[in-house]
Parts: structure tokens; sequence; C-alpha cells
């Protein structure tokens, strides 16, 4: 059951540009355990939104099944929303943005959802590099069903139930920058300083950009022994770099020494603008990128930031070469070759 | 010997080697017939492989217009090493056997009510043509010239689809018309008056085309508008898509940017498939996808999920052997209950059957309608007969005047205007089907939250068992919303008084027509009728309940479409009977024909002489 917020809204509430309110990005109340690391993720959500000046009903909200599948119901009460099926929010999204180009596409998914029963689909939108923004909450364990280990799960991480996960984990960051997405960050739901520039410049991105939240679960892999609880993550937390995030028209104020920024401008003109502490780093290159995670992951310290971002590659519309009017606006004289045309292929029929 | 003679009335079947380029060759003969305005009927019969497994291609002429498979075959063209024996002692008493007598045959071939008719396709072919490539091809091609001698064919007839073929590329024309020259010659020379089956001409095909099922669903989604497909390649649907690629490649480029009005995406697998569809119609755009058995059983999950959430989508089912992989180039009628009742918990799915290529292009665009009307999934119930081989046929025809009916879609304006309280799934017309917006329509009204989960009035979640419960309700009533809005079934009352009916549906109907014809003319009259749609209209019960029996027909084992009738409409099983073929071919009249006899004689009192009349 979800709840409806209270509709009273501060008279002197801040306004962005559009003129929204930050409460005009919220949804319902959630119903997830209170300290939810999806809470924060999905409050850093409505903070980029807010600050980009989004029009909310300009957005579709998908998400498959989980917990975290369920946030679309707490954020962009305005926006059409669609939870899906298990594992298949990709294949939803897919068709929805080739039904409308023109909608900004938030893809809400888990590590269950993602890793394993939607590793298929996962996979597919990013080599067909969809214009969507794959948010993948991750905290290691199935919370819906109680706490069953993930695959992101690290090899002898324990949850609640205190048994070491046997198995091997799959860094859903690796698996994206190797598998076509053209935007791979990491963030964590603890850290909205960096999550939400993160999030900011996937929306400007055009292409798929994946952002993989580290996201406790506080009921059941919160523990000592897990490497996704609060305690863990922030202790061996390395960022690769900072992060400002510079919305088109607006004007860059700070400098820093040369060799330690790095700017990507994207394609609708906004700036990202990094801050390295290692002025060897580059965040376009692919191999750099998977090198970095490595060596980091070697070091037992959890890579997060902008990892990989690259403007180059086309997104799906482009790749088919599809008109750049929304398809679902096309109507019978769009689409209808008429009777008389259909006649000349009956004569060849003959 | 007693040698089969007949005009315009015979089977001629092709053994050939996959692969081998006899298909093009065999078009070419089936063509040529239609072109002298007989009916004709070609069966692909194919192997699941790219070369060198054996290929039958089966091509029924017949004035009388029967377009189903008769049975059996007169002449055999048998020019595959691996099946000669079995082509040579297959063939019809009396018939005629085709072969290269560039090998001699061995001393098994000693048939006495066969004639021989020996042709050096390969000796004929070598010393004609150099290039190893085209020998391969211009083989096959001799043979159709020397055929064109046995039965008389005008030769222009040929030499004019060969010229058509090739009108981009006359040079390649030329050693084809050779090639047809050089084996009706040797025919001439060495057999004058062999055979004694002959075409004439005839004015029996008038209007009609000859065309395959799936290039008419492919047209037919193409001018209903459909913008978005998700499919994954099967056999036998795949040229559903590629025809659909085809055609709009045609009919869907912007002239000024050059881009293409349409997305076409294979999909990683047919869940993804239908998930594209799925996604699409949700966004408003018309979307299909099409498939087969296997894919209809990965789309189960989501077509529970569109039937749910009411989601519009349309499949075309083009069913092949079952179960599991099956023969996948083998056609049946199998996926009837797996498509009607798709998907866990209560779920049931519009299904359309056309029987032939008119109707893939007519049921088509009703699909999309009906699916946007009804807001569900729509699956269009094809089989690889259908799809895959050329059907003679109705022309297709599109009414300028038609619109698309997008359904109950509420725009801005709409919603802006709106005094009550809008629900997406609240029923205000007591039709079942509510309104519904597009992502993006309007800043502040008219967005929702959709999903599988159970869901109120206003798609929030619930887990109210009275608000489940009407829900789940309301649905039955769209149900029957549909049942008003399908297309209705083609009655055939032969007798008024007759106490015995057929029903069949999609490809079994040409061999029921002509089996119910032939008994006819023994004295039993059967009514028909044939099944257009589910969920069943009122005519089916009235049907049932005239008459005493009823053969229910149809390409399965089980008797699919009889166990639905029995379930949904509570119709008594034992005056259903069931009237099965699932060898993997398409069903014969000759099929029907015995088994109604032999179902005939085991009610005494529905024997033959009373005409059916108990």
């Amino acid at each position: 059951m979800s709840t409806d917020r209270p509709i009273f809204r501060h008279p002197q509430a801040a306004q962005n540009s559009a003129g929204f309110t930050r409460k005009d990005y919220e949804g319902a109340i959630s119903t997830l355990c209170a300290g939810c690391g999806h809470d924060s993720a999905t409050n850093a959500i409505i903070q980029a939104c807010f600050e980009l000046a989004i029009e909310p009903h300009r957005v579709a909200k998908m998400s498959g099944i989980g917990c975290s599948s369920k946030t679309p119901a707490y954020f962009l009460g305005r926006s059409h929303g669609f939870n899906s099926v298990h594992g298949r929010m990709p294949s939803i999204a897919t068709g929805a943005n080739m039904a409308n180009r023109d909608l900004l596409y938030i893809g809400i998914s888990g590590d269950g959802d993602t890793a394993s029963i939607g590793m298929g689909q996962f996979a597919h939108a990013l080599r067909r590099n969809l214009n969507l923004n794959y948010i993948c909450m991750n905290n290691g364990c199935y919370g819906l069903t109680k706490g069953q280990d993930s695959a992101t799960a690290d090899r002898g991480s324990a949850g609640k139930k205190g048994v070491p996960n046997p198995y091997s984990a799959i860094d859903l960051c690796e698996l994206a920058i190797e598998l076509g997405a053209s935007y791979v960050a990491r963030g964590f739901s603890g850290d909205k300083q960096q999550l939400v520039p993160l999030i900011k410049g996937a929306f400007a991105h055009s292409g798929l950009a994946f952002i993989d939240v580290i996201s406790p679960c506080v009921t059941f892999n919160n523990t000592a022994t897990s490497t996704k609880s609060y305690e863990y993550v922030r202790e061996h937390i390395e960022a690769t770099n900072t992060f400002d995030f510079i919305p088109l028209q607006q004007e860059i104020l700070a400098h820093y020494p040369e060799g330690t920024s790095q700017e990507v401008v994207m394609h609708d003109g906004s700036i990202i603008h990094l801050h390295k502490a290692d002025a060897g780093k580059d965040v376009t290159n692919r191999r750099k990128a998977v090198n970095s995670l490595e060596e980091e992951k070697a070091k037992g310290r959890l890579l997060t930031g902008l990892l990989y971002v690259n403007q180059d590659i086309m997104e799906t519309h482009d790749i088919i070469n599809s008109t750049l009017r929304p398809l679902n606006t096309l109507v019978e004289a769009d689409l209808c070759p008429g009777n008389a045309a259909l006649q000349k292929i009956m004569a060849g029929l003959r | 010997m007693n040698q089969i003679e007949r005009v315009n009335e015979f089977v001629v079947r092709f053994a050939n080697v996959n692969g081998s380029g006899s298909a093009s060759a065999n078009n070419l003969f089936a063509k040529a017939i239609f072109r002298l305005g007989l009916p004709v009927s070609p069966k692909n019969i194919f192997p699941s492989n790219i070369q060198g497994l054996p290929t039958w291609y089966e091509v029924r002429v017949s004035e009388h217009g029967y377009l189903g498979r008769r049975g059996g075959f007169d002449l055999v063209v048998a020019v595959n090493g691996q099946t000669l024996l079995r082509d040579y002692r297959e063939l019809s008493p009396g018939g005629y056997f085709l072969y290269d007598s560039s090998r001699e045959l061995t001393p098994d071939f000693d048939r006495v009510d066969v004639t021989p008719i020996p042709i050096p396709l390969t000796d004929l072919c070598n010393t004609a043509f150099q290039n190893p490539k085209l020998r391969q091809l211009l083989k096959n091609i001799i043979y159709v010239g020397s055929l064109a001698h046995l039965i008389q064919m005008d030769f222009a007839v040929l030499t004019e689809a060969i010229e058509q073929q090739f009108r981009k590329n006359p040079k390649l024309a030329e050693p084809n018309i050779k090639a047809l020259e050089i084996g009706y010659a040797y025919a001439r020379e060495h057999h004058p008056n062999t055979c004694k089956l002959r075409v004439q001409k005839s004015d029996r095909v008038g209007n009609n085309i000859l065309m395959d099922g799936n290039a008419a669903f492919a047209l037919g989604a193409l001018y209903a508008g459909a913008t978005v497909v998700g499919w994954y390649p099967i056999t036998p649907s795949t040229s559903v898509v590629e025809a659909f690629e085809k055609y709009s490649k045609m009919f869907r480029v912007e002239a000024d940017t050059g881009r293409r009005k349409v997305a076409i995406l294979q999909a990683e697998d047919e869940l993804a498939a239908l998930g594209i569809v799925i996604g699409a119609s949700w966004n408003g755009a018309r979307a299909f996808t099409a498939t087969s058995g296997p894919g209809i059983s990965l789309m189960s999950e989501f077509l529970g999920l569109a039937y749910f959430a009411e989601i519009p989508a349309v499949i075309c089912d083009v069913q092949r052997t079952g179960p599991s992989t099956g023969m996948p180039t083998r056609t049946q009628q199998s996926d009837l209950l797996s498509c009607a009742y798709a998907s866990h918990g209560d779920t049931k799915h519009v299904l359309l059957f056309p029987c032939d290529p008119r109707e893939c292009f007519d049921f088509a665009a009703d699909a999309f309608d009906l699916a946007e009307r009804l807001q569900t999934p729509v699956i269009v119930m094809s089989d690889l007969d259908l799809g895959m081989n050329d059907h003679i046929s109705p022309p297709l025809h599109w009414d300028d005047k038609r619109s698309y009916d997008r359904g109950k879609v509420l725009t801005a304006e709409d919603l802006e205007t709106r005094q009550d309280k809008w629900g997406r799934y609240l029923d205000v017309d007591g039709d079942g089907i509510c309104y519904r917006t597009y992502p993006g329509t309007h800043p502040t009204k008219g967005s929702y939250f959709t999903r599988g989960t159970s869901h109120n009035e206003y798609s929030g979640y619930t887990e109210e068992s009275p608000i489940y419960q009407a829900n789940m309700e309301r649905l039955l009533v769209k149900w029957q919303t549909a049942r008003s809005l399908v297309p209705s079934s083609h009655i055939k009352i032969r007798d008024p008084e007759s106490r015995l009916g057929a029903i069949f549906f999609g490809t079994t109907t040409h061999a029921a027509y002509e089996a119910m014809g032939s008994l006819a003319g023994q004295g039993v009259k059967i009514n028909s009728l044939r099944l257009r749609a589910f969920p069943f209209q009122n005519e089916v019960g009235e049907f049932i309940d005239r008459h005493q029996f009823i053969f229910i027909i149809e390409q399965n084992r089980d008797g699919q479409l009889r166990t639905m009738l029995i379930s949904e409409g509570d119709f008594p099983p034992d005056k259903l009977l069931s009237l099965v073929n699932f060898d993997g071919l398409p069903i014969t009249a000759a099929c029907i024909t015995e088994k109604i006899q032999a179902l005939l004689e085991q009610k005494p009192h529905h024997s033959r002489k009373d005409g059916g009349k108990a």
C-alpha cells in the first residue's frame, strides 16, 4: 500500500528555473525499511531533477521487481511509471523509448533484477546504447525475499544469516563499460554530494548511462561481516574524481591546477567538470577505466565516481536511423501508403 | 499399364537436396501454372537444415479450385539420391517418375505400375554450361523445361516468368532460358507421348494473387501503422519481420531526412521481443512481434502482464510442430491452448484465425484496432503452411477511408475538461474498458503507475480482496465486450436438416471444404462453421446446439479447439467428435474424408445412406 503525501506546500519554498519546487518532484511515502539506502538514492534523483528543472511529466520511470523497483512510486509523482516484471525493465524501457524518443527515461533496477534474472536484458540494453538512465540500487542481497545473497555479493561477504557467500561477485560497472554503455558511474547512497551530480550528468548524457548505486540493506545486509554495509562502504570507498555538473548556460567559476581537471561536453551542451586526484586518469578511455576499477579492487577499495564516459557512441535511435519525430505522434498520413500502392504490389503477385 | 490421365487436376512432387537452388526452379513451375489461369497450391516440405538434407516441393494443380493438400502425388521429379527409392515407392499407381538418368537406376526400381521418364539432367547441364555455380542451379531449370513439354504447358509462360524475374538483369535470363529450352527439347525428342497429365489454359484464377501469409501479415501491420517491432528470429515466423522491413524501406523513409518512420529491433530473446512491444504500446505506438510456439512459451510472462496491466500488444504466432523444439520446419495448429490461456493466474487472450493471405492482411490490421480498443494482447494464429507457402488468395485491399481505432486514450484537452476524477482502471462506460493516457500528455494530470501487481481503480497498489476481485471481474466484462468485436464465424449450411456439423479454422479450411464437397457427393451433407476468433461468439453455440454431432477438425494431437469449446461453451463432450491430423504436414482432404467416414461408421444411426439425418 503506498501512501500519498500531504499536498501542503510551503509558500516560500524555493523554485527552480522552471518554476517547480522540490516537492513537485516527490512521490508517495516510501514503504521501504527505515534507513534503507534506496530512500537516499530516491532523494538524490529528486534533487537532481529539481536542480536541472526537468519537467516532471516529460519523464517516464521504469522498473523491474524488487525493493529498488518499488522506488519509482516514491519520486516524481507527476510522471508516468511502469513497474514491470522481474528483470525485464530494459526491454520495456527499450520499447517505450522507441515509441517516444523525446521523454527522459529513468530505469530503476536492483542487483537481483539486473545481475541475475535480468542479466540478458541488461547486457543488450548496454550494447544498443539505449538512451536510458539505468540506476541500479545495489545492496548485494534479495531484500523482498528476506536476504538471500545476490550475484553482486562479494565472495566471503556474509549478511544477517551469517553464511559467507562462496561465489564470485559480478562487477556491474566493469560489465557496463565492456558491453557498450557510454556513461558509467558508481555512487554510494550515503554520499549525496557525489551521487546528485552523477545523476545529473547521466540525464544530460545521450545514450545508456549506468549508475551503480551501492545502497545498503539495513535489514538483511548491514552486518559487520558484509561488504555492502554502510560502515564497510564508508571505510573502503575511493573516489576517482570529484565532480561538478555544469548545466547548459551556466558559467564555470572554479579553476583547478592543470592536469588535475578534465572537461567532458555532453550532447545537450552541458559540461561535466572532473577534479581528479590522479592526473593520469582519463574517464574517456575504456581500457584505463576498467584498469582503474581492477586496481582499486586489488587494493580492497571500492572505486566510485564517474568511471567512464564516451560521447561518440551513437544511441539506439541513431544506430537504426529512426525519425527525429516521436513515433507515437505519427498518424495515418505518415504511416499508411494507401490502397493504390497496395494494388501495385498486388500486380506483381499475379 | 494404367497411366494416370488427367487434365488440370493433379499433383507434382519435386524431391530435391536442400540448399541446391531448387526453390527458385520449383517456384517458377508453380507460378507458370498460376499464370495459365489455374488454381495452384505449392507446399514446401523442408528440413530444419541449411544444406544437404532432403526437401520436397509439392504442387497441386486444381481447376476445381481445391487449395488444400490432396494427398499422394501423380508425377515426381526425383533428383535427390538420398530419397530416390522412397520417392519412387510413394508415387501413386499409374504415376510418372522423372529422374536424372545420368546415373542408372538400381534393380530396386522395379514397379510395373509406374512410367519412368529418364532425362540425363546432369549430362545435359554439364555439356551446356561451364560455370560450376550456375550448373547446380540450371540443372533444376532443365527439369522445369522438360516438365513443360511433358504436361504440354505453354512454353512462353515460362520464358516470360524468367524475363520478369530477371528484368533488372536480363543477362542472367539468358542461361535460364537456354536451360529451359534444353530440357524441353530433350523431352520432346525422347518422351513425345509418355505423360498423360496435361495443363490447359483456364480462367479460374481471376483476380487472385499468389503470396505467402507472412508477407501479407507484414503488409497488414505496415498499413495498420505499426512503428515498433521487437522480434527474435525463429522459423517459421522470421519472414514476417523480414517482409515488414522490406516494405518499410519502400514506404517508411522520410523523403527529407532519409530517416525511417519505424524502429525494428532484433531482441536478445522472445521475452525481450514482447517487452519491447509492450513498452512501445504503453507509450502510444503501434507495435508487434512475430514468433512461433517456443517463443510463445517464453512470452507467457509478459502476456500475463499485458493482460493484467491492460496494455495492447499484437503478436503473430506462426505455429509449427511442437512440443519443445519439435519439428521446426513442419506445420501444426498446436498453440491454441498455450496462447488462449498464456501465463499464470486467470488469463484469457484474444485469438484470430486467418485462413489465407487476405485474412492475414485483414486480421493483422484488425489486431491493432482490437488490441488498442480492448487494451489487451491479440494473437494472430497463423501457421507454417499459411505463413511460408504461397497461396492463391483474393487480392489484399485497403479501404482508404479506414482510420485507426486507437481506443480509449485521453488527450491533454480531455484531461483539462474532465470534471470527474480520472482512474486508469475505472470502468465508466460499463464495457470493462477504461481510459488510458500516454506518458508526457499533460503537465499535472493523467499520470499513473502501471504495475503487474494488484491495483485499484486509480492504479494504486492494493491487497484488498474485494478490490482485487472486482478488478478481475471487470476483466471478464471486457472479455464479453471482446466477443462483440472479434470477426464472426463463416457458416455454410449444406442441408438445413442435417444433424452433422463440422468446425475448423485456419489452414484446415481448404482441405475441410474439399472433404465436405466430396462427402456431399456421396450423400453425406455436413454443415460447417469456420471459426475466425476467440472468444467464441454466440453463433458457435447455436451451431453446436442445432447439430447432433460435430466434427472438430484441427491439426494437433489433443484436440485443443475441442477442449476450449468444452470448457468455454459448456457443450456436452460426447457430441464433439475430435478429428485430428498431427503429422506435421498440411492436413489433406483425403484424411478428413476417411476419418469422417470412419467416425460415421462408429455411430450407426449416422450411416452414409441416410445423409446424416438421424
